[in-house]
C-alpha cells in the first residue's frame, strides 16, 4: 500500500470514528429527550449526522475513483449549486440563453479545462471569457429592464458556484516537489478543516454561545462559537500536517486562514439569503438545507487556499 | 408488448429527466397526502406542467393519475401521440366546441368511473400573460356537479414557466416546487360562479407571495 492510500485509509477511519461517536450521541439524546420525535433540534441534529454519513461516503467513492471521480463530483456540486442560486435571482425571459450558456457551456468547459490541466485558460475562462460573453448574449434580446442587476447576478452565480467551487478539485493540478501523487490529500485537508470548523462552531455555539456575533445576518452565530470553532479547527488542521506538504506551524496558519474565509463566506451567503427572503438555499441535503448551505464556506476558502499553496509551494 | 415496454421506459426516462432538471419537490397540505382518487387542478404555464405533478406523486397515486389534454396537440404526430396515449395514458379531449364530436366532461366522468385520477388545467390554455392565473373555464364545475364525491385538489406549480418560457427549446435547470392544497368539493346549492371563484381562490392561495423573482 502506498503512503497516500494508507494515509487516506487512516483519515477515513478517523472520520468514520467521529461520525460513529456523533451517531451514538444523537441516538442517546433522541432516546432521552425526544422519544416521540417531537424535539426539533434533536431531530435536525440526527438528520444532519445521517447526511454527513452520505456525504463522506460520496467523497470517499470519488477519491477512490481518482481524478475523474473528484472532477465529476465537484462538477455535479457546481451544477446543483448553480441551480439553487439561479432559482433565487432576478431573471427575465431575455436571460434565457445566457443562463443556458452558463449551465451547458461555461460549467462543462470550466471542468474540462481542469481535466485537461490547462491551468492558464482555466484561471481566466470564467473571469474573462464568460464575464464578457454572457452580457453580450443577454443584450442581443434588447431587454434593458434591470439589465445591470441581471447580468451581475448571473456572473456572480457563475463565479461562486462554478469558478470558486472548482478550486477544490483544482488542487489536483498543483505540482509540489516531494508531494507527487498525494494531491488528493490536500482536498481532504481543506474539506476536513472547513467542515469541522462549521461543525465545531455549531457545537461550541450550542454549548457556550451567549453573545450574538452578527444578529442581522445569522442569528444563530455567536462569538463563543466563532472563537471556539476557529481555534479548535485550526488546532485540528495543524495536527493534520502529516497529510500536507506543510510543517505543523504552516498547516496551522493555513487552517486559520481557511476557517476565517469560511466563516466570513458563510456570512456573505447568509446576507444573500436574507436579501432574497429565504432561510435555506434549497432542500437537497436533509437537515442541512440546500447544497450551498453546506458549501458556502468551502467556496470562499478554496480559491485562497489554492492560490497560497500554488504561490509558495507549487512549481506550476 | 414492445410498445408497452417502450412506454414504460419512456415514462421512467421522462420522470428522471424532469427530476434532474428541476429537483421537483412536493409540498403536501397539512392534512396529508391527497385522497386516492382526486381531480388535481393546477395552474398552466408550460407543456411540462402535468409531467411535474405526475413525477412528484407517490407511485400508488401516480399509477392512476391521467392528464386531461388537448387532442389536437397530442395527436399531431406519431411521437406526441405515443407520449400522450401510451406513456401518460392521457384523456384526450377536443377543445374546440364547434368541431367536437364528444363531450369532454362526459369523457372525464367516464375516466373517473374507471377509477382514474385526473390532472386538469382549468385555465384551458397555457398562461403567457403577467397575470398569475387566467379565469377558469367552466369544465371543472360541470365535472364536479357530475361526480360530486370526488375530491378536487388545487395544485400550484411554481417556477416551471421560468425553466422553459414560451418559444424556447432549451430548458434551463431551476428548482420547482409543487404545492398541494386542501381538497375541496362543490356544495349542493353552490352556483357556478361561486364555485369557480372559490376554486380559483384556493389555487391562488397556494402561490408564493414573493413576486420579485419576476422583477
Amino acid at each position: 500500500m502506498s503512503t497516500t492510500t494508507s494515509d487516506m485509509v487512516t483519515l477515513l477511519l478517523g472520520v468514520g470514528g467521529i461520525l460513529l461517536f456523533a451517531s451514538s450521541v444523537g441516538y442517546v439524546l433522541q432516546r432521552k429527550l425526544s422519544p416521540d420525535g417531537s424535539n426539533g433540534a434533536i431531530e435536525n441534529l440526527n438528520a444532519r449526522i445521517k447526511a454527513w454519513w452520505a456525504m463522506v461516503f460520496l467523497i470517499a467513492i470519488a477519491f477512490i475513483a481518482g481524478r475523474v471521480g473528484v472532477l465529476l463530483l465537484f462538477a455535479f456540486c457546481s451544477f446543483a449549486a448553480l441551480r439553487e442560486f439561479i432559482t433565487l435571482i432576478n431573471t427575465r425571459r431575455a436571460d434565457h440563453w445566457a443562463i443556458a450558456a452558463a449551465f451547458f457551456l461555461a460549467l462543462p468547459i470550466n471542468y474540462y479545462l481542469l481535466w485537461a490541466e490547462e491551468y492558464g485558460i482555466y484561471a481566466i475562462f470564467i473571469p474573462v471569457y464568460a464575464f464578457l460573453l454572457m452580457p453580450i448574449i443577454a443584450v442581443l434580446r434588447g431587454d434593458t429592464q434591470n439589465f445591470l442587476l441581471r447580468i451581475s447576478e448571473v456572473q456572480w452565480a457563475l463565479m461562486i458556484c462554478v469558478f470558486c467551487a472548482s478550486h477544490v478539485p483544482a488542487l489536483l493540478t498543483l505540482q509540489i516537489p516531494g508531494y507527487e501523487g498525494r494531491n488528493v490529500l490536500l482536498i481532504a485537508f481543506l474539506v476536513i478543516v472547513v467542515q469541522s470548523s462549521d461543525v465545531l462552531q455549531y457545537v461550541w455555539g450550542k454549548l457556550f454561545g451567549r453573545t450574538k456575533i452578527a444578529p442581522k445576518l445569522s442569528p444563530s452565530k455567536t462569538v463563543e462559537g466563532f472563537v471556539g470553532g476557529v481555534a479548535s479547527a485550526t488546532l485540528l488542521g495543524a495536527s493534520l500536517w502529516w497529510i500536507t506538504p506543510f510543517t505543523p506551524l504552516q498547516a496551522g496558519v493555513m487552517s486559520l486562514i481557511i476557517t476565517l474565509m469560511g466563516f466570513f463566506g458563510g456570512l456573505v451567503m447568509s446576507a444573500i439569503k436574507r436579501d432574497r427572503g429565504v432561510k435555506d438555499w434549497g432542500h437537497l441535503i436533509e437537515g442541512h438545507g440546500g447544497l450551498i448551505d453546506r458549501l458556502d464556506s468551502v467556496v470562499f476558502s478554496a480559491p485562497i487556499f489554492f492560490h497560497l499553496t500554488r504561490y509558495w509551494w507549487s512549481l506550476t | 408488448m414492445i410498445r408497452d415496454f417502450l412506454a414504460k421506459l419512456a415514462s421512467v426516462a421522462i420522470m428522471m429527466f424532469a427530476r434532474a432538471l428541476t429537483a421537483a419537490r412536493a409540498l403536501w397540505h397539512e392534512t396529508g397526502l391527497p385522497p386516492r382518487q382526486s381531480v388535481y387542478f393546477a395552474n398552466h404555464s408550460s407543456h411540462g406542467d402535468f409531467i411535474l405533478i405526475w413525477a412528484v406523486l407517490p407511485p400508488w397515486l401516480r399509477q392512476r393519475a391521467r392528464p386531461v389534454a388537448g387532442a389536437e396537440y397530442w395527436l399531431k404526430s406519431k411521437l406526441t401521440s405515443f407520449i400522450g396515449r401510451d406513456v401518460f395514458n392521457a384523456v384526450l379531449i377536443e377543445r374546440d366546441p364547434a368541431a367536437r364530436t364528444s363531450d369532454p366532461v362526459e369523457q372525464m366522468a367516464t375516466a373517473l368511473d374507471e377509477g382514474a385520477s385526473l390532472i386538469v388545467f382549468p385555465e384551458g390554455t397555457r398562461n403567457q400573460t403577467d397575470a398569475k392565473l387566467l379565469p377558469f373555464k367552466s369544465g371543472l364545475y360541470h365535472l364536479a356537479r357530475k361526480r360530486p364525491d370526488v375530491a378536487l385538489v388545487p395544485v400550484w406549480i411554481n417556477n416551471l414557466n421560468r425553466v422553459m418560457p414560451k418559444g424556447e427549446f432549451v430548458p434551463i435547470p431551476l428548482i420547482c416546487t409543487i404545492n398541494f392544497g386542501e381538497p375541496l368539493k362543490v356544495e349542493a346549492d353552490e352556483s357556478k360562479e361561486d364555485f369557480i371563484a372559490r376554486a380559483q381562490g384556493a389555487l391562488l392561495s397556494l402561490a408564493p407571495t414573493q413576486t420579485d423573482n419576476e422583477a
